[in-house]
């Protein structure tokens, strides 16, 4: 298919199954010490974790613990709370993110995130994906139609919505909007996705469909998503982490591949809430 | 054997519903009967000739040309001004500071108490400054800017309120999206803020048009074609009170003056909501 598609920035961009397969133990985040406060409160405290690049990294935890306050700390969508502080270190391929002079504007175009909600704006459904693009400096026409065909196929949407690409988008069912926002972000050609508990609000049939994309995701995207779902993580995690509340904030208890935090858990909560016994 | 449920009730429920359908009655009959007045006595005078020619004999007689003129283009200057004072800063109160903050607080409660200040001190207010300070004179203009002032804080309140109204999630999903502000706002958020600020218009335009007290001090009553901005110029509302209290003979006019000006206001807010509806149409699409 269309391979040699330039796209929003330089990096090259490819169609979902000709990205380059890369799920390897190397870090692309490293989170070092990382705690966040809201005002005087404290969401979650000392936080050290690696995101390995290309693979599907599981955010698990009892609800409160800061675990989607983590997600929004990596693109910095927490500048966006007044009163919310971040301390520590975060570095994306090298990039320090939580450096004062850092773009975020171009943080956020290598670090998209999908919501818990499905949010798409209320334009036509194919407005939610040129948008970005026009804003991202692709103005040619063949080249965005080109670009939101591919992404829809990658998010099998092409078929259902290829004849009204110009009704809006919150006509669509809520498994369709949430897939129509992973296009919205993957039309960026992000490096990291983001994910808030995507399937949380969707029917068990779209949810199914969503996870499956996940899946589909492995490899070509770093994928690091937060889920109340063991049996998800369980399905789809190549690796996991736990947080849990201790002493008032959210604390790592332990990370590791999802194998081992699910057969093998070395601390005592890990076997506990992995068991189903807490949390 | 028990009672059905909710027995003791139904006499309540009755009363409340006849107190509730009563009052809404109130309101339209009143509503209904003021119209009704207007259109009894004031249709049989309108003629293209009553809408073009200008008046003679004190009003009794002619009709209300210069006049209509006169209160398009002070509507006009209030508008052209308070538009986009009132946007602006409605942006910058709703987007750009936080609830509690010192400067969102301070400028809210002046509004606030600014909305409810008499007209009449807004015409004072206009003759010190604008006629007199500013040397504008009894103008058009003059007429025109008190009026903004007089609408601003009603335009500003509820085009802010209209921003407050768009979901917190287009801002997330637009910035998580590295979308920049200035595109969030254009883009999105303005399109979604259109109906607060359509409402907020309304009241301006319905508040303006109708203003009689702070025009006497500022636009004049001179019942001439205007020939500029600078000249003085009588508004409707001004022609009608002027007709009823100071010029016996008058009221058949008067109340000719008093359809157009309802008609005037009916055919300004369809237009505005045609508008409103049409452009948003093309900008947002809604289910």
């Amino acid at each position: 298919m269309k391979s040699s598609v330039p796209t929003p920035g330089t990096r090259p961009w490819f169609p979902l199954e000709k990205r380059p397969a890369c799920c390897e133990p190397t870090p692309i985040i490293e989170v070092e010490q990382l705690s966040l406060h809201y005002g005087q409160k404290p969401a979650f405290h000392d936080v050290t974790l690696s995101i390995n690049k290309g693979c599907i990294t599981a955010l698990v935890g009892p609800s409160g613990c800061g675990k989607t306050s983590f997600l929004t700390s990596l693109n910095r969508l927490t500048d966006l709370i007044p009163g919310c502080r971040l301390s520590g270190r975060i570095r994306l391929d090298g990039l320090d993110v939580l450096a004062p002079h850092t773009d975020v504007i171009r943080l956020r175009r290598r670090v998209g995130m999908i919501f818990q909600k499905p949010n798409p704006f209320p334009l036509s459904i194919k407005k939610n994906l040129e948008f970005p693009l026009r804003e991202h400096g692709i103005k040619d026409r063949e080249q965005i139609g080109t670009c939101i065909e591919t992404v829809l196929r990658d998010v099998g949407l092409w078929e259902e919505v290829k004849d009204r690409l110009n009704s809006p988008a919150l006509a669509l069912s809520g498994g369709q909007q949430q897939r129509l926002c992973m296009a919205r972000a993957l039309v960026l050609s992000p490096d990291v996705l983001l994910m808030d508990e995507p399937c949380s609000a969707l029917d068990p049939l779209s949810s199914g469909i969503v996870e499956d994309l996940l899946v589909g995701l492995r490899n070509r995207y770093t994928v690091l998503i937060v889920t109340h779902n063991l049996a998800q993580a369980r399905r789809i995690a190549d690796y996991a982490a736990l947080l849990w509340i201790q002493n008032g904030a959210g604390q790592l208890i332990e990370a590791g591949t999802a194998k081992q935090i699910f057969e093998e858990p070395r601390e005592s909560l890990t076997a506990a809430y992995v068991s189903g016994m807490r949390g | 054997m028990a009672e059905p449920v909710g027995r003791n009730h139904m006499p309540r429920e009755w009363f409340a519903a006849v107190l509730v359908w009563s009052a809404a009655a109130l309101v339209t009959v009143t509503f209904c009967w003021l119209l009704g007045d207007i259109l009894w006595h004031g249709l049989s005078q309108i003629s293209w000739t009553f809408l073009t020619a200008p008046p003679r004999n004190a009003g009794r007689e002619g009709g209300i040309g210069p006049i209509i003129v006169s209160t398009a283009l002070i509507l006009g200057v209030c508008l052209g001004v308070s538009l986009p004072i009132g946007v602006g800063t409605a942006v910058l109160l709703a987007e750009f500071t936080t609830d509690d903050s010192l400067f969102g607080r301070l400028t809210r409660r002046s509004l606030d108490m600014l909305s409810g200040v008499p007209s009449i001190v807004f015409g004072l207010f206009g003759n010190a400054f604008f006629c007199k300070t500013l040397g504008l004179g009894f103008s058009i203009l003059s007429g025109g800017l008190t009026l903004a002032c007089m609408v601003l804080p009603i335009l500003i309140r509820s085009t802010e309120e209209g921003f407050r109204a768009v979901p917190a999630d287009y801002r997330l999903s637009a910035a998580a999206l590295g979308l920049s502000r200035t595109t969030t706002l254009v883009h999105l958020l303005l399109p979604a803020a259109v109906p607060g600020l359509l409402v907020g218009l309304m009241l301006g335009v319905g508040r303006a048009i109708a203003e009689t007290a702070a025009l006497i001090f500022t636009s004049g009553y001179v019942d001439r074609m205007p020939e500029s901005l600078l000249d003085s110029g009588r508004a409707l509302s001004i022609h009608i009170f002027d007709l009823s209290m100071n010029v016996p003979g008058g009221d058949a006019n008067a109340y000719a003056s008093a359809l157009v000006l309802v008609a005037l206001l009916l055919a300004i807010n369809g237009t505005a909501s045609w508008l409103a509806e049409h452009w948003l149409h093309r900008r947002i699409v809604t289910i």
